[in-house]
């Protein structure tokens, strides 16, 4: 039996596989083999279903402190470009949000150098008051470490206070890629790679769920996608608090990395398969369409992904990064590209729990 | 006949009930078969377009003017001397000459527009003239098809392309182009030009109101012409684009990625006899283009300079030419600049 059969066999008899066996996908594995086999164990996991949410971006500030060299969307305050909303601008734009079927406000931004902690429990309090049935999924590892800092509170003292004021879920990002040394060459003023571990540990242990994502096709190399991804198997096992795992595929333009537009489309399906494969104790692997584009994430549905992330209303961050895929998709658009892959959309919550779609099966 | 050929049937139940991932590794193979050296091939051209006057209007078209409309035009001499001398500073070794079906312009016109280009730039190749156009032309000149394709050939043209073959079913194009060419035409054209010894490609838009069966009718349509001239150099499947066009309303199964995959795999199983199967990444974008590599193509069409270069422009070419290589690199392929003809010129 070669190589490629003898991991297959291993997965599916439900072994884990180890990183050795994941660098040899990323090196060596037959790309149609792969997507097939992940395929197959996603199947096994999730059936034909196909996720995805109907949410909408908030992103209060592109004011940050910190100055992530992979990033086209930070601004140094005052700098031309950059913009703050206050709660009630916030407000004013998701004021219909009912209305558009929103389930789920998804809020990230930048480290704002002024704001206090209260902004952020204010904007919270604000959105629950005004808006009590839309999940609030807010603030990444990064903001939660940087409220704890400004406020002078402690992290768990930071959750139980943006829990208080509506946080119901966390969005995954400021993973990037956990090793070090690479995060001192994209993102020097991040925290570490372990702190985010860390502090996901506590979001989890106060039962907050959360995503968690990983940032590829700049400088790293496959064995640090493979050590990124087996930090988070491993924390997952501890605390089985992770939602969803997102591989976000790197936009270089207008970015500080000097590397060649993007990650290829066969790149972009492997890494999916190989998560799917790899993260045995992640019920859920996303593609995000704002970074892969449209037909990419479709595709992605035959390499083992089960969930299509959201109508996503008005993205900011990728698009700053020159990113060619829509600004929002439609529901309508969603559910077609599902159902032409052969497969079951299923509109969901931020808890992976199917909710009944307003739009009903288009194009069936 | 080869008993191992796909036949219309089984072509069918291929498109309609293999796993995707399935037929993708079978055009791979036959691909690899075909093209054993892991090359991808592209050729640095430029679209020039004559006029876009057009009698015809497509429904699916979103390009063609009235005569009376503002932005109506044809090319003027010196514009189209500029944008050729700008191609060939750009390495570009053929120009696209497409236009509209102009109601007065007969063969004089084209007769000159070539002998001019032919004097002023003698390696320039001139990958011109849709069926729809030399039919079109012939009907106004009241010329015979062989007798314009001769004259056109003459006079300097070194190709044709395969554009406006749509679907090859009259029942589609009564639908979507109803003042173009039926298919018999179309192939006649073709046909005829192959006698010549003009080679010529062939193309497909698919994903408006086609059939699966109609589609499949398609490439056979193109197989049993090719089996006969073999001048088919590349078959060139692109799926519709809906916007700003009259037909978008109408059409409820807008072809998605997974679609264009399909039917690109299936035209390499079903066109064995055409040598070359091209991505579409002007339609589908990079990221797609690279993975149809895997579904059965074997090149990436053309470098397109754009319209309305400057002389800046220069750069804005020089990116997109490393771009275009990049993407076939990044994909896991040799990058080889062709000709028209798919001679090749230069490895990257």
């Amino acid at each position: 039996m070669n190589k490629f059969n003898k991991i297959a066999e291993k997965r599916r008899a439900g072994e884990r596989l180890s990183s050795n066996d994941a660098l040899f996908l990323y090196e060596e594995g037959d790309f149609f083999a792969l997507g097939k086999l992940a395929a197959e164990i996603n199947r096994k996991i999730n059936g034909e279903t196909v996720y995805y949410n109907i949410n909408r971006h908030i992103n209060p500030t592109n004011i940050c402190v910190n100055q992530c060299r992979f990033c086209a969307y930070s601004k140094l305050k005052g700098e031309d470009g950059a913009y703050e909303q206050c709660v009630d601008d916030i407000l004013n734009e998701v004021k219909d949000a009912e209305a558009l079927g929103i389930r789920e406000f998804h809020i990230v931004g930048g480290l704002h150098p002024d704001w206090p902690f209260d902004y952020y429990l204010e904007l919270l309090r604000s959105l629950k008051n005004e808006h009590p049935d839309i999940a609030i999924k807010a603030f990444t590892a990064v903001e939660i470490d940087y409220f704890a800092k400004i406020s002078g509170l402690d992290i768990p003292t930071v959750f139980k206070r943006l829990l208080k004021v509506g946080l119901q879920a966390m969005p995954g990002g400021g993973a990037e890629i956990f090793t070090p040394v690479i995060r001192k060459q994209i993102c020097p003023e991040k925290i570490s790679g372990d702190s985010w571990l860390e502090i996901m540990e506590m979001a989890h242990q106060a039962a907050i769920p959360t995503n968690a994502t990983m940032l590829y096709g700049h400088v790293e190399s496959f064995s640090d996608r493979i050590d990124h991804m087996e930090k988070l198997r491993t924390l997952q096992d501890k605390t089985g608090g992770f939602q969803v795992f997102i591989p976000l595929a790197f936009h270089a333009t207008n970015t500080d990395i000097r590397k060649k537009g993007e990650t290829s489309g066969i790149d972009d399906l492997k890494t999916l398969a190989i998560a799917r494969l790899y993260l045995d104790n992640f019920q859920h692997i996303k593609a995000y369409w704002v970074m892969l584009g449209e037909k990419i994430a479709q595709l992605a549905l035959l390499f083992g992904v089960n969930d299509l992330d959201g109508t996503v209303v008005k993205e900011r961050i990728t698009h700053a990064a020159g990113a060619k895929s829509a600004a929002g998709l439609s529901e309508a658009y969603i559910r077609n590209s599902i159902i032409r892959a052969g497969r079951k959309p299923v509109e969901r919550d931020t808890f992976y729990k199917p909710v009944p779609s307003v739009q009903g099966d288009l194009h069936g | 006949m080869d008993s191992s050929r796909l036949d219309r049937r089984q072509a069918l139940d291929l498109f309609e009930n293999c796993d995707l991932l399935e037929l993708g590794e079978m055009a791979q193979a036959r691909r690899l078969q075909m093209h054993p050296e892991k090359r991808v091939t592209f050729a640095i051209d430029r679209n020039i377009n004559y006029t876009n006057i057009c009698e015809c209007r497509c429904r699916f078209c979103a390009y063609y003017r009235r005569p009376e409309d503002a932005d109506a035009f044809v090319i003027d001499n010196a514009t189209l001397h500029q944008k050729i001398a700008e191609t060939i500073e750009l390495g570009g070794t053929q120009i696209l000459l497409q236009g509209g079906l102009h109601p007065d312009l007969k063969i004089d016109y084209y007769i000159g527009l070539l002998e001019m280009i032919k004097k002023d730039f003698p390696a320039i190749h001139i990958h011109g003239f849709s069926p729809p156009e030399i039919s079109h032309i012939a009907a106004l000149s009241k010329h015979s098809l062989d007798e314009t394709l001769r004259q056109l050939k003459n006079a300097g043209l070194g190709s044709i392309p395969g554009g406006g073959a749509e679907i090859l079913d009259d029942r589609v194009r009564t639908l979507i182009s109803p003042n173009k060419i039926g298919w018999q035409r179309w192939l006649e054209v073709m046909e005829r030009a192959h006698n010549l010894d003009l080679r010529t490609t062939a193309t497909m838009m698919f994903g408006s109101l086609e059939t699966p069966k109609e589609l499949i009718e398609h490439l056979f349509r193109v197989r049993e012409v090719q089996d006969r001239t073999g001048g088919f150099t590349a078959f060139i499947p692109w799926s519709f684009q809906s916007a700003n066009t009259e037909l978008a309303p109408e059409v409820t199964r807008i072809a998605t990625g997974v679609d264009y995959l399909r039917v690109l795999a299936l035209s390499r199983l079903v066109l064995d006899n055409i040598d070359n199967l091209q991505a579409s990444w002007v339609t589908q974008g990079t990221k797609m283009a690279q993975v149809a590599l895997y579904f059965g193509a074997n090149d990436f069409g053309s470098t397109m300079i754009e319209e309305n270069v400057v002389a800046a422009a220069g750069v804005h070419f020089s990116i997109s030419l490393e771009e275009l290589i990049d993407t076939i690199k990044e994909a896991g392929f040799q990058a080889t600049q062709r000709d028209t003809l798919y001679n090749l010129i230069k490895e990257f």
